[in-house]
């Protein structure tokens, strides 16, 4: 979503996006003039009239899991959205009885919060396991 | 003369020239409303909104509320052909 109209979406689509991407957009490009989305959301510049590259994790009950917000010239990181949206969904999936510590991702072990757990938490879970190999 | 402008990842916008406008005297309600406004929070309800959009040759009409029992991811950016 940003603030271009859909015949602009279209046109970079087009001309552009589909030259990298097999097919083109395979999701809806928004339009969202004035920016009257994005301030309700909180990215939207005033000043610059832009839409800063803010991006929302909406679970399926319409509840916003997690968000970034970054400004224009840097941006986004594809593979940590998709880790997060899996995180996510294996708390959903174990109705919140797992967490998933730094670092996780699918394959790794989870946590188990409850009273027994409470200052144990180094001796199942070691730092060296918040990053990638 | 008109000046070059430099292309960056935000678009390059104007706005009026000469002497500034006397600021309008906010009433103490404006300056409520002002402040309410800010961030979405986590864990809360995400606004439902519509909005046009292009998606694959066509152009639609997209509502939020319609993705109930989807993720989803919703991304803005500055604007199109904006390099990053």
């Amino acid at each position: 979503m940003s603030v271009d109209s859909v015949f602009v979406h279209k046109m970079w689509n087009d001309h552009e996006i589909s030259k990298m991407v097999k097919g083109g957009v395979p999701f809806p490009m928004l339009s969202d003039g004035g920016g009257k989305v994005g301030s309700i959301f909180g990215i939207y510049l005033e000043d610059a009239g832009v839409e800063a590259r803010g991006r929302f994790i909406i679970d399926p009950d319409g509840v916003i899991q997690g968000f970034e917000v970054l400004t224009p010239p840097v941006g986004r990181n594809v593979m940590e959205s998709i880790r997060q949206i899996q995180a996510f969904q294996h708390v959903r999936k174990t109705k919140g009885a797992e967490a998933t510590p730094s670092g996780w991702k699918p394959g790794k072990p989870t946590l188990k919060p409850g009273p027994d757990l409470v200052g144990k938490v180094w001796e199942v879970w070691k730092t060296s396991m918040a990053f990638d190999d | 003369m008109a000046e070059e402008i430099k292309a960056g990842c935000a678009r390059p916008t104007g706005g009026p020239v000469g002497e500034k406008p006397e600021a309008k005297k906010e009433t103490a309600q404006q300056q409520i409303i002002k402040e309410v406004k800010n961030m979405v929070t986590v864990g809360k309800k995400a606004p439902d909104f519509t909005a046009p959009a292009y998606s694959k040759g066509k152009f639609i009409n997209v509502q939020l509320s319609e993705y109930l029992g989807k993720w989803v991811v919703l991304c803005f950016y500055p604007g199109d052909f904006t390099f990053v």
